[in-house]
């Protein structure tokens, strides 16, 4: 593999970095000050984009910021593995930007330039994450998103707002510190090392390390990248449900719960490398220890009818497959896990999405309420029905490819394992068309609510359905045509080798 | 002598002279006609040291492990005592941060300090005269006269600029600190008799004592450097003293006389006593974890700003010592690392603390709630030392705690697993008090008769700003001037390593 020293990456990082400054000198000015945000995620994908051509060729990009202890330094390195993340996560903030635009200034939220430096700030430690070299630099860009995402939980200074904000602190740095912390350490001080190796089977423990100790770093890092809502630590993100939508739909599709789940990834396939996971049977317990979360979550899914929660859970559930993919160590397995972090980011966007808008329009978060609403609204509820069916698995959208991966690599597990596997993902997708079916049946077929007429409500502003539109298709057509992003994941995880 | 010490070729005594141009300037300071020549002089001449203490670092050689700029005369010919001065890496920092940080002081005490600002200058002038020569001092006589004569300046600032209880605590500081230096004197005398009548501290190291001997004298030093620490459980002076103290008080307290305690430990317990420093090291590692824990509970249970920034010192010298005596180079280096951290990151949130108070005359946390809408600047600055504080990655005690914790595991898992709740009350208490300050609830006082910061206050945090990022971010210069130095106290600790881990093998799994 041929590496690339160029300063890219940093510059890609950098990019919203600085334009929080610009946010905070343009407060007054909302249009430049938007503006200046839309520049930075136009810059930031761009610069990402730019990279592309040599990722597909092969390469893998690094620099090296600063060289903090032997063995550890800032270091960024771009491969196809982080690609897949960078470029989705930097390509929504576009959208992002356009919809929160929208959103804020149709409710007439206060303190919107902190929100868009907050916002500016999330992505900077979600690339930033994306493209970590290192452990080190991998956990401190985590917690950086940790930090900078407090004020977008607590947008509402109200008491829920304070709540859900500690609730979400409290949790992710809990666990940030009190596991990942020491595991971090553990494995400086076994070997010597927090470097990222080129390849996902190695890792970088030596052969001869104490397994009962990895095992036990293993199980830090599982729970200790809590943003990836493996339960039992998932509990902050429903809770942090009470931010503005715009804040969960990028945030809680896309950046922090990526970079939860990224983060354990990387650390699974580049940190314990998928031989010592064999080695140390690591990866069964692990895949059935993460379907009880899929299953769990998809169940209280289906108590919730604030659609807003339904959808926290329907995260909570879908994080795990991901992970689940990974533990499977299977090749097929694996792609498929990867790639639902970009198939669930723009599936998930949409929901999310789609319900700021009907909260824009008619002010209703409950599901119950919204029998009908599809005729008065039929861009957002077509685009909903559309990221439902991804979330469920349906072909043609994005969500089936990964559950196509997700089958074949289980079906190449060890028997009796792929049965009781398989029985998960069977469940859980009868699971995911119980809470999500009624939305869209609902809101085309159903009734409104006793004495109400949908009268004056209408689509939301233009800036909040055509991102939503957007990643409607977009999920179709990486449903339709995934051989963009599974170029990404070949070379990330290539099945000669394995 | 030339086995230790290299002798100064500057030119000029440098030791020298950055210790007595502050007692210069305070003799100055008493024909100065008002207060405010009296702040300009103090600042001149403490802006003064620390550009002289400079060449300190520019000038040092990391290659050697002896004690550099080296002074020797005779002081007291027929005691056998010397006036000898020379630093060496572990002792380097400690001056340069103790130069840089008074400045600040002067800086931070302009409005703060408003009756008899004359003799409060002169104190902090005849602090940092002492202060420094402890950290420079070879002959243990010198050393102590130093040690004691700190006591007095610092009883006045209290006593005199303190808050309400101001007596209680002051006089609870003296008591506490003189009953270690008592022991601490027993100490220097037997070593004295064993020596042949001599108080040169390095010709005391790597002597053949006797175990008992070396167990008593080891006792003599813990008492007196734990209490100035301080250690779980002779905290208790700390958090009164620093809540009375004025705010220059404070970061001079937590700053540089905290770390006299574990500069002790460095310098004397474990060259000295290598073998009880074994045979003691797992009470030690255990006490330094109580205190980790101890500090962090209840630094999260206080209404009080500057008590909860006091209750976290004790939890990070806990991390402090607990690098020390895990007696290996990553330890010991991060437990270095983490003292200049603590001093450049605790200074700065007392200072934070002070210029609260200054507005809104009171220290409780529930009064400074949701500053954050009118003091944007100040909660900035807030906001990286609180980050800096519980350890952030990328600030200057991450570094610290990092290698701290790679010690420590390395030497026990289980004591070092023990640490990491400390780390996570770290978080708990900081964010919870930045959380308070910058947003509060739905229902804070009335801040809008706030003003953000001036000038001057500005110009005092962001040099401790720039070194919270300068280490965090790029330690090698730091690190690299210990690296010798620590090499070479572990050999003169590791020679004991072989017959006194017996005990150790009992308390450690």
């Amino acid at each position: 593999m041929q590496t690339i020293i160029s300063i890219k990456p940093v510059l890609a990082i950098l990019a919203s970095l600085v334009c929080v400054l610009f946010i905070m000198v343009s407060r007054n000015k909302p249009n430049v000050r938007e503006g200046w945000a839309l520049f930075a995620a136009i810059i930031k994908f761009a610069i990402i984009a730019s990279m592309v051509p040599e990722i597909l060729g092969g390469s893998r990009i690094e620099y090296t910021l600063f060289q903090v202890l032997p063995g550890i330094s800032v270091k960024f390195i771009v491969d196809a593995f982080g690609m897949v993340f960078a470029l989705v996560a930097s390509f929504l903030w576009i959208l992002a930007v356009f919809y929160s635009a929208g959103y804020m200034r149709g409710l007439e939220e206060h303190a919107q330039t902190r929100f868009n430096s907050c916002f500016a700030l999330a992505l900077f430690g979600a690339v930033g994450g994306a493209m970590a070299g290192n452990f080190f630099t991998l956990y401190l860009f985590y917690e950086i998103v940790s930090i900078c995402t407090y004020p977008l939980v607590a947008h509402h200074q109200d008491e829920e707002g304070y709540e859900g904000g500690k609730k979400y602190i409290v949790y992710l740095t809990t666990t940030a510190k009190g596991l990942i912390l020491p595991a971090m350490i553990l494995t400086y001080v076994l070997c010597g090392t927090l470097e990222f190796p080129d390849n996902i089977m190695t890792g970088i423990f030596p052969v001869d390390a104490n397994p009962t100790l990895v095992t036990i770093l293993f199980i830090c890092c599982i729970l200790g990248f809590a943003k990836n809502g493996v339960m039992p630590f998932h509990n902050w993100l429903p809770g942090a449900m009470v931010a503005p939508t715009p804040v969960s739909a990028l945030l809680h599709a896309v950046a922090v719960v990526k970079i939860g789940v990224f983060a354990t990834t990387r650390v699974m396939l580049y940190v314990f490398g998928v031989e010592t996971m064999t080695r140390l049977n690591l990866g069964i317990p692990t895949a059935y220890f993460v379907s009880f979360t899929i299953l769990t979550a998809s169940i209280i899914a289906l108590t919730k009818d604030n659609l807003k929660a339904r959808l926290a859970y329907s995260t909570v559930s879908q994080l795990s497959y991901i992970i689940l993919g990974v533990a499977l160590l299977t090749p097929s397995g694996v792609q498929g896990g990867i790639i639902h972090i970009a198939n669930h980011a723009f599936s998930k966007i949409t929901l999310f999405f789609c319900a700021g808008a009907i909260y824009v329009a008619s002010h209703k978060k409950s599901i119950s309420e919204m029998g009908g609403l599809g005729k008065v609204m039929p861009f957002t509820f077509a685009a909903f029905g559309i990221a439902s069916l991804s979330m469920i698995g349906a072909p043609p959208v994005a969500g089936f490819v990964t559950k196509w991966k997700l089958l074949v690599g289980t079906m190449d597990m060890p028997s009796p394992h792929y049965i009781g596997i398989l029985l998960v993902l069977l469940a859980s997708t009868l699971l995911n068309v119980g809470y999500f079916a009624p939305v869209t049946f609902k809101a085309f077929f159903g009734k409104p609510p006793e004495g109400e007429v949908y009268e004056g409500v209408k689509e939301a502003p233009l800036s909040m359905v055509i991102p939503l539109f957007l990643t409607a298709i977009i999920s179709v057509v990486i449903g339709i045509y995934p051989d963009f992003l599974m170029k990404f994941i070949q070379l990330a995880i290539p099945i000669n080798g394995w | 002598m030339q086995d230790f010490l290299i002798m100064n070729s500057l030119g000029y005594e440098i030791l020298s002279v950055v210790i007595f141009l502050p007692l210069a300037g305070a003799a100055v300071l008493l024909l100065l006609p008002n207060d405010n020549a009296a702040k300009i002089w103090s600042l001149v001449v403490t802006l003064l040291t620390a550009l002289l203490s400079l060449p300190l670092y520019t000038k040092f050689d990391m290659n050697t492990a002896k004690y550099q700029f080296g002074e020797h005369h005779a002081w007291i010919p027929s005691l056998n005592i010397h006036y000898t001065l020379g630093i060496d890496g572990i002792s380097l920092l400690l001056v340069l941060m103790t130069t840089l940080l008074m400045p600040l002081c002067v800086l931070g005490s302009w409005r703060y300090i408003t009756k008899r600002v004359k003799p409060f200058m002169i104190c902090l002038l005849v602090m940092e005269t002492s202060m420094l020569g402890v950290f420079m001092a070879l002959d243990f006589v010198l050393f102590y006269i130093l040690w004691e004569a700190m006591l007095i300046p610092m009883f006045l600032l209290i006593a005199v600029w303190g808050g309400p209880r101001k007596t209680y605590a002051s006089i609870k500081f003296f008591l506490y600190t003189l009953a270690g230096s008592v022991m601490l004197l027993v100490a220097i005398i037997a070593l004295y008799l064993h020596n042949d009548g001599s108080f040169s501290i390095p010709q005391m190291m790597g002597q053949d004592y006797s175990s008992v001997f070396q167990i008593w004298v080891f006792l003599a030093f813990f008492l007196a450097f734990a209490i100035k620490v301080p250690m779980f459980p002779f905290h208790t002076w700390l958090p009164a003293a620093h809540v009375e103290a004025p705010t220059a008080g404070s970061v001079v307290l937590a700053s540089v006389l905290l770390k006299m305690g574990t500069y002790g430990f460095l310098r004397f317990c474990l060259p000295i006593t290598p073998e009880a420093t074994f045979i003691f090291m797992p009470y030690i590692l255990w006490l330094s974890i109580a205190g980790i824990l101890y500090g962090g509970f209840t630094a999260l249970a206080q209404s009080d700003m500057k008590k909860l920034v006091a209750y976290s010192s004790v939890g990070h010298m806990g991390f402090v010592t607990l690098g020390i005596f895990v007696l290996n180079k990553n330890g010991i280096e991060g437990a270095i690392l983490q003292m200049i951290n603590h001093g450049v990151t605790t200074g700065a949130l007392f200072l934070c603390v002070g210029m609260i108070y200054e507005r809104t005359h009171s220290r409780e946390l529930a009064m400074a709630t949701g500053v954050g809408r009118y003091m944007p600047i100040y909660v900035t600055f807030l906001a990286f030392f609180s980050l800096s504080s519980l350890a952030f990655p990328g600030t200057n005690s991450f570094i610290g705690e990092f290698l701290i914790l790679v010690g420590a595991f390395a030497k026990t898992k289980v004591v070092a697993a023990f640490a990491i709740p400390g780390a996570v009350l770290a978080a708990a208490y900081m964010l919870r008090m930045l959380q308070k300050v910058v947003w509060g609830g739905t229902s804070n006082p009335d801040q809008s008769y706030l003003t953000d910061l001036s000038m001057r206050e500005i110009v005092t945090l962001a040099p401790l700003l720039i070194f919270v990022f300068w280490i965090g971010l790029k330690p090698a210069p730091f690190i690299d001037v210990l690296s010798t130095s620590v090499n070479h106290l572990l050999t003169q600790v590791g020679d004991a390593a072989p017959q006194s881990t017996e005990l150790a093998k009992l308390l450690l799994p």
